[in-house]
């Protein structure tokens, strides 16, 4: 397994060109080639969603796809929500109605959240709920999870969109 | 802190947590984040129980066994009392296996990928015997024996009866036999455990950056079975992912890593996977109580006794040992209830499983189970509501001394299940519930009332017998020339918001904003010795002992500010970030006062010490909080499914510092107890094999399983703490699984069953209601 392949993520907009095994994960290579480690890894094998990214616009496990699979894509993981100081929305929310405890799902269920809702802003509550089943947290009982996403579902499907 | 604090300061407020802009913008330092030289991966046993004949790695590979770590101690936990046989476990196993999934060597490579293929390719021959899994067969007669020492794999044995129990028994007017059981749990904090060791070769030390709830408890114990001097080693808890117990006893992979270090002089990590997280880090429950209520005429229950075998695994783990589960049964088994006659025998039998330690509840949720229970079925048998039995049984008069010598201090037994009842609307329940049988859709509504014992000190570990009695906690205020205060705690917390909490009892006591204070916790080396965070214990003891240093920082504001203001200090006011002379306009900033502390000493001429940093313990007595949980559930008999419609919780925890993270907690307290009541279990085959080793097996429930969770708040300030505030971290846990059964109970009565064990899987509850026909056919 010792062929190492090269290739370029490109994270939050800024390109990371890396060699790599061809059976490095997109998890593992975003973690520890490109150090970006605010996207966490929780069970390796697509269950709990903590590692879960945008790719091309979609959000995906990155545990389960292979670095090479994103060459070139767009990835967009948790540190580029924000801008500059300003949070984004969604953080915003779950900060004020303490969706989180220990953090560390934290960036899953957000990166989870904001694809859905940028693919479908008005997705009625049923499917919302639906789509946060993806994902698994430990600490909040997903009361104060399901209460940020919505806040910020409300605010997100009235803004004037072009 | 006086009353009127509470009312205008920051505590009771629902401010937001300073912890939470770096974990959401992926700025929190967990311990996987940190790069290191070296991967370690573990080979672990794939048998329960045998000899090891040999362990043989290709030369290609860096693999160290149990010979190499020759000098390295085995992991000990002791207790003095209750006939506790102490076990020993080595890091690495040695000469024999005891569980699936036990560390047999370390692979070190530059990689975890090739560290993980290396481990490989390690070869493995082990010579195996018979293991014993279940808890009840590792005290049958003949059982082959876990550890040779150990007779009749019985570790910890504890009985007690009170004077008055056989006259009483005697004398009752009816008496009800009950069997329940929890199926083993697994805490499956999201971040799995992990560690980082770095040699540094300047200093010689070591750092030991872990996923722990202890970090000092952890460089104790770490140093002394390595033989090095404590002053070597350092260990930081940075940003942990949950914890809930399984991060509070020690790895034994932690301490191979510190030899590692060493050893390599480099620096060395281990990430475990979820795999090895569910088959080798602690596991939990596994508990079975037989009881026996007996009741007079009233329904009143006159005398309890109970048999509880707790199955502890291969191992004790360190520090509580594994006799807290069989311990904690037994003193606390009688709950809420008013019972002066008691009998308990209570066991801690070894297996060849994985060992258990605390998660949260700890035996609380399954004692709460069988006395719910119990009470239910006696309802039943009496023709009463589950809320009457209720009333007529709860303690009401405070303090009680319980049949075990428990002390409680004022609670709402009483008055939280009727606030509970009345949320759920219970006549109006019982009607929808009548007209839904009608069309075959079966509810029911579940009740737990119970007592949780939270913040206690030195003592409550002491009547354990443990060697190591954990309980206080030291706190160090600290004021910097700029008037911005350092709090170093001993506590660790991983995800309760201490740091905000605490941060807003100090801000009362010192009339500053919580935004001018910073607690440092999770490291050695920046915070005075402590415990950690375990057992609803920190807000109420690190919380204390931060309010007594902020007392003492206050004190010291006050006298340098009568220097200043050339007044009494008695008189001195410290608000809104200024000293005041009370009932006059004189006034200093408290940042003047900080600055004179170090800059212009010479103007106390002597009578003040330079600087401001205080330190104080705090180890009180203990309280308890209370609750009761009701649960309503849809039960669909024909498949065995359970939906959960509704969950109330009425609470009294005492004073809340943060009412919002109060609510936090409760939340993820009953969600893993919802996950302990229908579906999460750690299944073991006959041979030992785990075959629940992926998260698409061991099932923790997702927000689709999770209803609302509506809370009521009762605040009962307690005395027995100097803050007024009730550990409350656990107690959501606790009652949930016993409100899901009963509820489950109730909605399945028309068929006759009493589904007694948990998880009540769709299995379980099929088979429950198969076994029932089936009577009913031969009956007729």
């Amino acid at each position: 397994m010792s062929d190492r392949i090269d290739l370029t993520l490109n994270i939050n907009g800024r390109d990371h060109a890396i060699r790599v095994e061809p059976r490095r994960t997109l998890a593992d290579a975003i973690r520890d080639d490109c150090g970006q480690t605010g996207t966490h890894v929780g069970c390796e094998h697509g269950v709990c969603g903590a590692c879960t990214v945008i790719v091309d616009g979609a959000p995906v496990r990155s545990c389960l796809m292979f670095a090479i699979q994103a060459d070139g894509k767009p990835i967009r993981t948790v540190e580029g929500l924000a801008r500059g100081d300003e949070l984004h929305p969604l953080q915003q929310a779950f900060i004020a109605h303490h969706g989180l405890q220990c953090g560390f799902c934290t960036p899953g269920f957000l990166m989870l959240a904001v694809a859905v809702l940028e693919r479908e802003p008005d997705i009625d509550d049923e499917a919302l709920v639906d789509a946060l089943s993806s994902n698994l947290c430990r600490c909040t009982g997903y009361q104060n999870i399901l209460k940020a996403v919505r806040a910020y579902a409300r605010a997100y499907a009235a803004e004037p969109r072009g | 802190m006086t009353a009127g604090a509470a009312a205008t300061g920051w505590v009771g407020r629902s401010i937001r947590r300073v912890e939470d802009p770096a974990l959401v913008t992926g700025r929190g330092r967990f311990t996987a984040d940190l790069p290191s030289a070296w991967a370690v991966r573990f080979v672990r046993s794939a048998v329960a129980a045998g000899r090891i004949v040999r362990i043989e790695a290709p030369a290609t590979a860096t693999v160290f066994t149990a010979a190499d770590l020759a000098g390295v101690k085995p992991i000990r936990p002791m207790l003095h009392k209750f006939n506790y046989v102490p076990v020993e476990q080595p890091v690495l196993a040695t000469g024999c296996v005891r569980f699936v999934g036990e560390p047999l060597a370390a692979v070190v490579a530059a990689t975890a990928e090739e560290a993980e293929d290396a481990a490989d390719l390690v070869e493995v021959e082990i010579e195996e015997s018979g293991p014993v899994i279940d808890g009840y067969d590792a005290v049958e007669a003949g059982a082959a024996l876990v550890h040779d020492h150990v007779a009749g794999n019985v570790m910890v044995a504890a009985a007690l009866e009170t004077p008055d129990f056989e006259e009483a028994r005697a004398g009752a007017h009816c008496r009800l036999e009950i069997e329940v059981r929890s199926r083993r749990q697994n805490a499956m904090p999201l971040e799995t455990r992990g560690g980082h060791a770095a040699f540094d070769p300047a200093s010689g030390r070591v750092t030991l950056t872990c996923a722990t709830q202890m970090p000092h408890l952890m460089r104790t114990a770490i140093a002394d079975l390595i033989g090095m001097p404590e002053a070597e080693l350092r260990v930081i808890a940075p940003d942990v992912g949950g914890g809930f117990g399984q991060k509070m006893s020690l790895a034994a992979e932690y301490v191979v890593l510190v030899w590692l270090a060493q050893k390599l002089r480099s620096s060395v990590a281990w990430t475990e996977d979820r795999r090895e997280n569910l088959i080798a880090a602690f596991h939990s429950r596994d508990q079975s109580l037989r009881l026996e209520g007996a009741f007079d005429d009233t329904a009143r229950l006159v005398a309890l006794s109970g048999d509880v075998v707790a199955n502890v695994g291969a191992y004790s783990c360190f520090p509580t040992t594994g006799a807290v589960e069989p311990l904690m049964a037994m003193t606390e088994l009688p709950g809420p209830y008013d019972v002066s006659a008691y009998r308990c025998h209570a066991r801690g039998v070894l297996t060849h499983t994985c060992p258990m330690a605390p998660y949260r509840g700890v035996s609380r949720p399954v004692i709460t189970l069988a006395i719910e229970r119990l009470m239910d079925r006696a309802a039943a048998q009496f023709g009463l509501e589950p809320t009457e039995i209720r009333r007529r049984n709860l303690i009401q008069k405070f303090p009680h001394t319980s049949a075990t010598g428990l002390v409680f201090d004022q609670a709402t037994y009483r008055e939280t299940l009727e606030v509970a009842v009345d949320a759920m609307g219970l006549a109006a329940f019982r009607i929808r519930q009548r007209e839904a049988r009608r069309h075959q859709k079966y509810l029911g509504i579940g009740l737990a009332t119970f007592s949780e014992r939270t913040g206690y000190g030195t003592p409550a570990f002491a009547a354990r017998g443990m060697e190591i009695t954990p309980g206080w906690e030291s706190v160090e205020v600290a004021m910097d020339p700029s008037g911005f205060v350092e709090a170093r705690i001993g506590a660790s917390p991983h995800g309760q918001g201490l740091h905000t909490t605490l941060s807003q009892i100090i801000a009362d006591e010192l009339g500053l904003e919580p935004g001018r204070i910073k607690v440092v916790h999770g490291d050695t080396e920046h915070t005075p010795y402590g415990w950690g965070t375990f057992a609803s214990r920190s807000l109420v003891i690190a919380g204390g002992a931060s309010l007594l240093a902020a007392r003492k920082v206050r004190a010291k504001l006050a006298r340098i500010a009568s220097h200043l203001l050339e007044a009494a200090p008695d008189d001195i006011v410290l608000e809104a970030g200024v000293a005041k002379v009370a009932g006059t306009d004189r006034a200093v900033r408290v940042d003047a006062l900080a600055r004179a502390a170090y800059h212009q000493v010479h103007r106390f001429k002597g009578d003040i010490e330079p600087g401001i940093r205080e330190s104080a313990a705090y180890d009180p007595a203990g309280t308890f909080s209370n609750a009761c949980h009701a649960a309503v559930v849809a039960v669909d008999p024909e498949t065995g499914a359970v939906t959960v419609e509704r969950f109330v919780v009425a609470e009294d925890a005492g004073r809340l510092i943060n009412p919002m993270i109060v609510d936090g907690q409760i939340h993820g307290g009953v969600a893993q107890g919802i996950a302990n009541a229908l579906f999460e279990e750690i299944v073991y085959d006959q041979t030992g094999n785990i075959l629940t080793t992926t998260l698409a097996d061991y099932l923790p429930p997702t927000i689709r399983e999770i209803p609302p969770i509506e809370l009521h708040h009762l605040e009962t300030v307690s005395e027995a703490t100097i803050t007024g505030a009730k550990g409350l971290g656990e107690g959501g846990a606790i009652g949930a699984p016993a409100a899901i059964l009963n509820a489950i109970n109730d909605a399945l009565s028309p068929f006759g069953v009493s589904i007694d064990e948990i998880p009540a899987t769709p299995q379980r509850i099929r088979a429950a209601l198969r076994a029932a026909a089936e009577t009913a056919r031969n009956v007729e």
